[in-house]
């Protein structure tokens, strides 16, 4: 049984070409995925994004419990409405979800999470939460709308409330807050995203998503597939997990060391595993890659370096600058010259720092 | 979906085949199949001069998304090759019947065009492919 968010009746009145993602029957594109793609870097887009999974945390205990759960600490959240990425993980220390964790108040935070891992999430929260006395509640009630691009906060600015203009609009990155929407709808707005733009992730009621959607689009922004989705974060840098990471698979070996906080005394799921690992040597490292001749680098493929063999993990095309870009796992050390094997051809890459796009433009050195 | 001319024929694999007037063969992608892989970025041309064989190999195409073969409908030699979706792979998103054919071949059996489908065979492959 495919799920269906409460838009998809829009989608397929807009002729997008729906595919099955994580269970859910989801927009891929509407027509040209490259479009799509450069008017969230060159404009605003927008994406349905009501698959993933909103989860409330609450009782007296919840940040206490945050500290056990997750790798990033959540007490560099102190303001009402900061926002949090974070790694969840189990006692091997492998990657089990990473998410998003907003901070309401001490007795209340909200989670957002994947949705292909929704249910083994939710089992693993309710888990670990039992001896916190923290409830764990799904919020289904709600879709989510992601607007991004140059453009996106100014078009969302527009049709807020006016009382809530100024507040939102000097809302700083990962923070969020509540404002009202077109015919005062109830929304959560946050300043964040998975494109390496700027922009807003909206919380909407669902029975106000559709206007929600056809409001953003009359004010100028076009609707982007998941397709747009994933070449966007490629090109920003940002993982994808089952891709870039799974529970076999150690947040060092996944350039997610930025997020692992090894604060004093702060004893969360995994850090023992982390601190053995990083004590003995990483034994793979994740790097970026740019293929200069013509090909597509894809997840799957062979890569070959000095130091034996690695994977490509996230690879496609990238739009914006015209030619395929991966992350790839490889053994760690120097890797010498690099190749990938694309169909039985073996076809140097060259190694890059990444993100390999911020803010509209190629980076230096991409 | 644009109308699928009358005078092509059709493999499964949604490659279409037409007999020009010099008896030579021209190749392509049909406009259903193009629409399902999305943005073409890439495709790997075969050789002058090689040979095909009828239902294998002989190009790939690369969306975004995926990396396809492209099979021959037909045996025998390919003697021109669509140069510009070496740097223009959208041609074939753009016109699939017209500017974007992959490759022109010298066949070897006509015969085998007759294992082909028909136009009409084929619009309904695909329409039951929808369901």
């Amino acid at each position: 049984m495919t799920d269906k968010t409460v838009l998809n009746a829009t989608h397929r009145s807009l002729g997008a070409r729906m595919v099955d993602f994580g269970g859910w029957d989801m927009p891929i594109n509407y027509g040209s995925q490259i479009e799509e793609h450069h008017a969230v870097r060159r404009d605003a887009g927008m994406f349905d994004v009501s698959h993933m999974t909103v989860i409330d945390l609450q009782g007296a205990r919840t940040r206490e419990f945050l500290r056990h759960l997750l790798a990033n600490s959540v007490d560099k959240l102190k303001v009402t409405g900061k926002a949090l990425y974070s790694c969840m993980l189990n006692e091997r220390g492998g990657v089990i979800d990473d998410l998003i964790v907003y901070f309401f108040d001490e007795a209340h935070f909200r989670l957002v999470v994947n949705a292909a891992t929704r249910a083994k999430d939710i089992a693993w929260l309710e888990q670990q939460a039992k001896a916190f006395e923290v409830e764990v509640k799904e919020r289904p009630e709600f879709a989510m709308i992601a607007v991004q691009g140059p453009n996106a906060r100014a078009k969302v600015l527009g049709l807020l409330n006016e009382n809530d203009r100024p507040r939102i609009e000097k809302l700083g990155k990962f923070s969020s807050a509540a404002a009202q929407g077109p015919h005062g709808m109830p929304l959560f707005i946050a300043r964040t995203g998975y494109t390496g733009e700027d922009g807003f992730e909206i919380i909407v009621p669902t029975e106000h998503a559709v206007a929600l959607w056809e409001a953003l689009a009359a004010a100028g922004v076009a609707p982007a597939g998941l397709g747009a989705r994933d070449t966007l974060r490629l090109e920003a840098g940002m993982n994808l997990y089952g891709q870039d990471m799974d529970e076999d698979v150690l947040p060092w070996e996944a350039n997610l060391a930025w997020t692992i906080s090894l604060d004093e005394g702060r004893n969360f799921i995994g850090r023992a595993a982390l601190e053995l690992q990083k004590a003995a040597g990483v034994p793979r490292v994740m790097v970026g890659m740019v293929l200069d001749d013509k090909g597509v680098l894809r997840h799957g493929q062979k890569v070959l370096t000095a130091n034996g063999e690695g994977e490509i993990l996230s690879g496609s095309f990238s739009p914006t600058l015209n030619k395929a870009v991966a992350f790839a796992r490889i053994p760690a050390g120097a890797p010498g010259d690099v190749r990938v094997d694309i169909r039985g051809r073996e076809v140097p890459v060259r190694l890059v720092k990444y993100p390999f796009v911020r803010d509209g433009k190629p980076c230096e050195g991409i | 979906m644009s109308e699928i001319p009358g005078d092509l024929k059709f493999l499964k694999s949604h490659e279409w085949a037409r007999v020009e007037d010099d008896g030579l063969v021209r190749v392509g992608i049909s406009d259903h199949a193009q629409s399902q892989l999305g943005d073409l970025v890439y495709v790997e041309l075969p050789e002058v001069g090689s040979d095909v064989k009828a239902g294998t190999g002989a190009a790939v195409v690369e969306s975004v998304k995926a990396a396809s073969d492209i099979y021959s409908p037909i045996s025998g030699e390919i003697v021109e090759i669509n140069e510009t979706l070496s740097d223009k792979p959208e041609t074939i998103n753009e016109d699939a019947y017209g500017d974007g054919w992959i490759f022109l071949v010298r066949p070897s059996d006509r015969a085998e065009l007759d294992e082909l489908l028909d136009a009409n065979e084929y619009e309904e492959l695909v329409e039951n492919e929808d369901h």
